[in-house]
């Protein structure tokens, strides 16, 4: 995973409420084996509509995607992470997210930024204004020049910030869980048994 | 050594912890959607799966559940699941095994699932588990990466919430109206960042079927996990169960401290009264936009609302009973059991399926299927109309044939209203298995105590 330390660029808006990760990938992509290539397919069913803002060319190529509370919920599919990261989005700002949303795109090194909604209102109303994620600094500047900070898990945020690889991370963890294994796991079921 | 009173979710979460930052996982259930990169990645870093003794496959999502073969990509997500489960030495129970079904429901079924467990599935109903009163929770294909290499998941000491049910349910009512009433109250995100842990006599009296449904749509409310306390209807159902431990008594013994101990504060409580739930059904396209079957389509309150009344293609005002379906569907890991099927085919008996509509069951497994047959259901539901199918998750997401034409509107049992889900541009009114069944005889939603004479 590569480090993120700033994103900085203009704010695409998505101005709808606990948008779910079934619009976000519709499932018929998710036969797939690749990890790739899903950009194509983001909001697939959306897309086809004329209105859908995120079509709109003053929006195309923006690094931010501001959008309503409970963004990503639902399915646990780690493939809406990957279509939004592979159409180029590097940050989500919203006011809330799905909780496994949150945790596959802190996965893959795509921020999520909780903010509170009269910041995110700004981001969405003056796109698409720029706008700066500072994840060392924990703030964000919006497109007035106001400075609002948010919180990150301390971990995550490190394992952002260094590009950390997470597997690798619990390897350096071995003699902990042998350890667990061998003092504390409970008995059972053996699959392998049955 | 006198501890401080606990909740049973923080029993499970301290049995389990490395540290205050891993959780070690007892049980990891693997299915052909969300594992293919994950395994993948394991190949490329030259890792192994850590614990086979504690991993266990089923082909679901994308398996045909009537004639005809699965499509190529179908296929070929299929062929990789078994490839990678030959590779890395993990039990699979393929689509024709006796034991293949849908992941949250051969758990249980096989006595997989225990009070105390941590279970980890890369699928969001992975929830469900939480009825036996362990610690369940989907994950996506990274962490089931992580899980298959170390066994274990880096996690935080998870916020609780109660969610205590006051009064008794009433006539034509189940389980699943319990849980969508509850999910209208609190809202798609009312419980989001915490475990709830289910309580109240309504749920003390619930089987094993129905408390599965309540803990399986927890995620639909914005929780990772919702638990429900074991007790001795959860120790009869593990009984006998390949999975069930050999020294039964002395895990019962075990077992029945994995509940909530006097004076345990949870971070939050919700008080759902029960006295207030008719049979409900949803009207929009997300599961909190829900409301009685004796009410109207209401008025939209913002512009979630009114997005999903032009999606949905309905009118305020309109009383629910009179919204007619083309399409029922009974099936997924919310509502595909035996008892499920029962309760639908008590309506079904002696009725037929209406013209206008095209009906089908699919079972949660194939031992669900067998058990049906063995009692005769499949014959009421054939006999009056029904299509009777192989296992599966199906018409629940739609990633195998069995999807809607768009503007087809179904009755369905099924988790998830959102826009879409069950093929593009079709319309799901989400509701009990009864009430799917009431809608299958007489052409529109209908509220089941009709049929009963309640």
């Amino acid at each position: 995973m590569k480090p993120v330390r700033v994103v900085s660029g203009a704010v695409a808006p998505l101005d709808r409420a606990s948008v779910d990760t079934d619009q976000i990938v519709p499932k018929q992509f998710l036969k797939r084996i690749e990890r790739s290539g899903f950009g194509e397919f983001l909001f697939y069913d959306w897309m086809q509509q004329a209105d859908f803002p995120l079509l709109w060319p003053e929006y195309h190529g923006a690094p931010i995607l501001a959008t309503g509370r409970n963004f990503g919920c639902g399915s646990s599919r780690e493939h809406a992470a990957w279509a939004l990261q592979d159409f180029g989005y590097q940050a989500i700002v919203a006011e809330s997210f799905g909780d496994i949303f949150a945790t596959n795109c802190s996965k893959n090194g795509l921020l999520t930024v909780v903010l509170p909604p009269d910041a995110v209102r700004e981001l969405i109303d003056s796109a698409p204004a720029e706008a700066t994620i500072d994840l060392e600094a924990l703030t964000v500047t919006l497109p007035s020049g106001r400075v609002v900070p948010f919180e990150v898990d301390a971990d995550v945020r490190e394992r952002l910030l260094n590009g950390w690889d997470d597997i690798s991370l619990t390897e350096q963890r071995e003699a902990e869980i042998a350890r667990y294994e061998a003092e504390r796991e409970r008995v059972g079921p053996d699959v392998l048994a049955i | 050594m006198a501890t401080a009173p606990r909740t049973l979710v923080e029993k499970v979460w301290d049995d389990h912890a490395i540290g205050d930052d891993l959780l070690f996982v007892d049980l990891h259930l693997i299915h052909e959607v969300t594992s293919p990169q994950a395994f993948e990645g394991l190949r490329t870093a030259g890792r192994k799966v850590r614990r086979p003794d504690r991993t266990i496959a089923t082909a679901d999502h994308n398996v045909a559940t009537g004639p005809g073969e699965p499509d190529e990509l179908s296929q070929g997500q299929l062929a990789a699941l078994e490839r990678n489960c030959a590779d890395f030495g993990v039990r699979l129970y393929p689509l024709g095994h006796r034991r293949n079904g849908i992941v949250h429901v051969i758990g249980p079924q096989l006595g997989l699932t225990q009070p105390g467990m941590t279970i980890v599935c890369g699928d969001s109903h992975t929830s469900t588990h939480g009825a036996f009163g362990a610690l369940a929770f989907g994950i996506g294909t990274s962490e089931v990466e992580h899980v298959l290499a170390t066994q274990t998941l880096p996690q935080r000491r998870p916020h609780t919430m109660r969610i205590d049910y006051a009064g008794d349910l009433g006539p034509g009512c189940s389980a699943k109206d319990m849980i969508l009433g509850t999910i209208a109250q609190i809202g798609t995100d009312g419980a989001s960042g915490h475990v709830v842990e289910y309580t109240g006599a309504a749920v003390r009296s619930l089987s094993m079927e129905g408390r599965l449904t309540i803990a399986n749509m927890s995620i639909e409310a914005g929780a990772r996990a919702g638990v429900i306390a074991p007790d001795d209807t959860t120790f009869a159902h593990l009984e006998g169960r390949p999975g069930a431990p050999k020294d039964f008594a002395a895990a019962v013994e075990r077992w029945r401290g994995y509940v909530t101990d006097e004076g345990a504060a949870f971070d939050r409580t919700v008080t759902v009264d029960l006295r207030n739930i008719v049979p409900q059904v949803s009207w929009g396209t997300n599961p909190a936009q829900v409301a009685p079957i004796t009410g109207l389509v209401p008025e939209p309150a913002d512009e979630t609302d009114e997005r999903a009344l032009r999606y949905m293609d309905l009118r305020p005002g309109t009383p629910l009973s009179e919204i007619a379906v083309d399409r029922v569907f009974l099936g997924s890991c919310t509502n595909s059991r035996l008892e499920d099927l029962r309760a639908a085919a008590a309506i079904v008996r002696g009725r037929k399926v209406a013209s206008s509509v095209r009906a089908m069951v699919v079972p949660g497994s194939f031992q669900v299927r067998a058990d049906a047959e063995a009692e005769g259901l499949d014959r009421i539901f054939r006999e009056a109309g029904f299509e009777w199918r192989g296992a599966g998750c199906s018409m629940c997401l739609g990633m195998n044939p069995d999807i809607l034409a768009p503007g087809e509107r179904c009755a369905s049992t099924s988790n998830r209203n959102f826009e879409g889900r069950q093929g593009r541009g079709g319309r799901t009114h989400l509701m009990s298995p009864a009430m799917a069944a009431a809608a299958a005889v007489t052409g529109r939603l209908t509220d089941v105590r009709e049929l009963v004479g309640a």
